[in-house]
């Protein structure tokens, strides 16, 4: 999953397939690297591909700012509660 | 409407000049195919190609005063003409023909170079001398009309369009990677920098003298901003602002051709019309851009507007196809990189005009900088209202109020939102304060520029290139009034007006009036207390206020609509993209001209095709490397140069025309 995620970062929005310009722990808002569209791109990718449904209110950088935050999000979600 | 070209040798004569500006004029045909001039004197030469709009009989260029030793190539109109001939004729001209160009001539002749302040206009000229030895160009105060010139082995090569000065095939063709880095940061170059290494564009409210073998630029106009804005009443601003529009409109109105009207839908456009409609009692022919994808459609309030004015209405559906089937003729005519498709149907719309059989079209363009329209402005507002209180909660949930036409901008959560806008938040006293957020998302496809453009740009640096054309007291104006000073003086000039404008127009021999634009409009607009044109988020204010009995209520209360084309989407439909599209981006093309990393535009490729890429970015990104691709094919590679014009068809003017 990690490296999917990380695939999907690299190819959608740092377009660099070479994968060692971003760190997994590295802020993707203090890189600059997803807007808001970014964001509605990075969301639509996470529900169709883990068949998970994303609220609003979980909308924050706590889950989404950087690949390691992405990944235990994704892992959080899929395991039901 | 014209084109005009001319050369002036530093050292003394050169024989060829005519055959030269012969080519130069056959290269910017389309934007006068109606006669060919020239007039030479020693080494200076003055050639013109004549779209005929006044005085379709005696209007012929070059033209001269009486006795033949001043002499004018001139592209534009002079709106007030009539009342400068007027006073002219008082003084003891005698003039010979009906025309606007001879009054700058006569003008010229009492005032000099000071004539520029009398001229309400949208005018690029060259006035020769012949007792002084000099050569005075002049381009209008708001950039209407464009001038371009290069300096090549002891000649000064000036013309109407780049294109030109290559024709003379005396000019190295090369993009400048500094335009490049602009064009990636602004949407525009900061003039005098062009495409092209080594072309120069006049800025707008500029002057140059060329005299004895010096070239000296000067400064006559400038948008400036008060420092205590008028006491004027609101209502008292209200009557003179329509009683400026009235005229401005009237006086535009003169030509002794038919003149049409666009009509986008929106309040600028409708206010145009209404005014043509309501305070002329000329018929009218408006001309409108429908899409055929709705999302960009604004085709039921263009009939509306049509139907509420009695308008005969003409339109054009445009798709993706469209799009794409004459994106390269448009850039062959912005000569410029651009971030947008939106010039695309703006080109076929003017195609339309032509079709229809008009020559001038009348459109709302500037209402939005004069007076306070665009987004931008808003947003400035929002946060500068946030940045004196950074830790409030409830300040930033202005934010949401603007942009309620993107989807993706209302779909996302605040917090998002919030960082977006917190670029540059800290310093409101930043002279860019208004402009970080768009700069900074622009100048973000960088990322795609290879190491050999990077190198060529090293530390050059956009923002110094635009703090050079700021006036003095730029930095004591409020937010917002520096936030109009860059749209107007930026982007205006740099992009709505010349790629979105004049060279979409003249690219089918259709010649634009901008009654907004009157500079009379624009230096009282620059007067009024701020909160006049935009009362909290109410975007112009002012001019609903005024115009509201004139319009239909459902115009006035629409929210603005930025005028938006399909951009990535029209190169890849279905998933495959258009042939030449294909060749441009593939990663044998993009190394080989060498502006951009072949491997991330392959990833965007790939990302379009795919239909992910739905952000302004994204999309901004692949229309930038597109038409810098075709840029560099059309004028770098391939440029073909242009044969001289016929021989019979090229007048010389030499002697002045008797009456």
């Amino acid at each position: 999953m990690r490296d999917e995620v990380r695939d999907f970062i690299f190819k959608n929005f740092l377009f660099d397939d070479s994968g060692d310009s971003l760190n997994d722990s590295d802020s993707f808002l203090e890189k600059g690297i997803i807007d808001s569209t970014g964001m509605l791109e990075l969301v639509a990718f996470l529900e169709e591909k883990y068949g998970i449904r994303i609220e609003d209110d979980e909308l924050v950088p706590e889950n989404l700012d950087s690949v390691e935050r992405l990944v235990q999000f994704i892992s959080r979600k899929k395991v039901p509660s | 409407m014209c084109g005009i070209a001319g050369i002036y040798n530093f050292r003394g004569t050169q024989a060829q000049s005519v055959e030269t500006v012969s080519r130069m004029l056959s290269s910017i045909s389309h934007r006068g195919p109606d006669g060919f001039g020239a007039y030479h004197d020693g080494g200076v030469c003055l050639g013109h190609a004549r779209l005929s709009i006044i005085d379709l009989s005696g209007g012929g260029q070059p033209m001269s005063n009486e006795d033949g030793s001043v002499w004018i190539t001139f592209n534009g109109e002079i709106f007030n003409f009539e009342e400068l001939r007027a006073g002219l004729e008082e003084r003891g001209h005698r003039f010979r023909t009906n025309s606007d160009t001879e009054v700058i001539v006569h003008l010229y002749e009492d005032l000099g170079h000071g004539c520029l302040e009398r001229l309400n206009g949208q005018f690029a000229f060259a006035i020769w001398d012949t007792a002084k030895r000099e050569l005075f160009i002049a381009r209008d105060r708001m950039g209407i009309r464009p001038i371009f010139y290069a300096e090549q082995n002891g000649a000064f090569y000036f013309a109407s369009e780049a294109k030109a000065l290559f024709a003379t095939g005396h000019m190295e063709r090369k993009l400048d990677p500094l335009a490049i880095d602009e064009i990636f940061t602004f949407w525009h170059t900061v003039a005098p920098r062009t495409s092209f290494e080594g072309v120069h564009e006049l800025p707008a409210g500029y002057y140059l003298v060329l005299k004895s073998g010096a070239l000296e630029r000067h400064k006559y106009w400038e948008l400036e901003f008060p420092e205590e804005f008028s006491n004027i009443s609101f209502e008292d601003a209200m009557d003179e602002l329509k009683r400026l529009l009235i005229d401005s409109t009237r006086l535009q109105l003169k030509a002794d051709v038919p003149v049409g009207a666009y009509l986008s839908g929106g309040l600028d456009s409708s206010v145009t019309t209404a005014l043509i409609r309501n305070y002329t009692g000329s018929k009218l022919q408006t001309f409108s851009v429908a899409f055929e994808d709705g999302d960009y459609d604004e085709s039921p309030f263009q009939k509306e507007m049509a139907k509420a004015l009695g308008t005969e209405h003409n339109e054009i559906r445009c798709s993706y196809k469209d799009i794409r089937d004459n994106f390269e003729k448009v850039i062959w005519h912005t000569e410029k990189p651009v971030l947008r498709t939106a010039p695309s149907p703006l080109f076929l719309l003017a195609g339309l005009a032509r079709k229809t059989g008009f020559k001038v079209v009348l459109t709302g363009e500037g209402a939005d900088e004069v007076l306070g329209g665009y987004d931008i402005f808003k947003e400035a507002k929002i946060r500068e209202f946030w940045a004196r209180m950074p830790e409030s909660n409830l300040r930033p949930l202005l934010l949401k109020k603007l942009y309620p036409y993107l989807p993706a901008f209302q779909g996302q959560s605040r917090f998002y939102r919030e960082a977006f806008f917190n670029s540059g938040l800290t310093a409101a006293s930043d002279e860019f304060f208004s402009h970080r957020p768009r700069w900074a998302t622009t100048a973000k496809n960088k990322m795609f520029f290879s190491e050999a453009l990077r190198n060529e740009i090293k530390s050059a640096s956009p923002e110094s290139m635009m703090r050079l054309t700021l006036p003095a007291s730029f930095k004591s104006w409020p937010v917002v009034a520096r936030a109009q000073f860059l749209e107007t003086r930026g982007l205006l000039a740099g992009y709505i007006l010349s790629s979105q404008g004049d060279r979409m127009l003249m690219g089918n021999s259709i010649e634009g009036r901008f009654p907004f634009l009157d500079h009379r409009i624009v230096e009282f607009a620059a007067t009024l207390p701020l909160h006049y044109k935009i009362r909290g988020i109410n975007e112009k204010y002012i001019l609903k206020k005024c115009m509201a009995p004139h319009l239909p209520p459902n115009i006035v209360k629409r929210t603005k609509q930025p005028y938006l084309a399909p951009d990535s989407k029209s190169f890849f439909e279905g998933g495959k993209s258009a042939g030449y599209a294909e060749e441009l981006l593939s990663e044998k093309k993009v190394a080989e001209y060498g502006y951009f990393n072949p491997r991330p535009v392959a990833m965007l490729v790939n990302k379009c095709k795919k239909g992910g890429a739905i952000g302004f970015k994204d999309n901004m990104a692949l229309v930038g490397i597109l038409s810098t691709q075709i840029l560099h094919r059309q004028f770098v590679e391939d440029f073909t140069g242009a044969l001289p014009l016929d021989r019979e068809k090229l007048k010389i003017v030499n002697e002045p025309v008797r009456a």
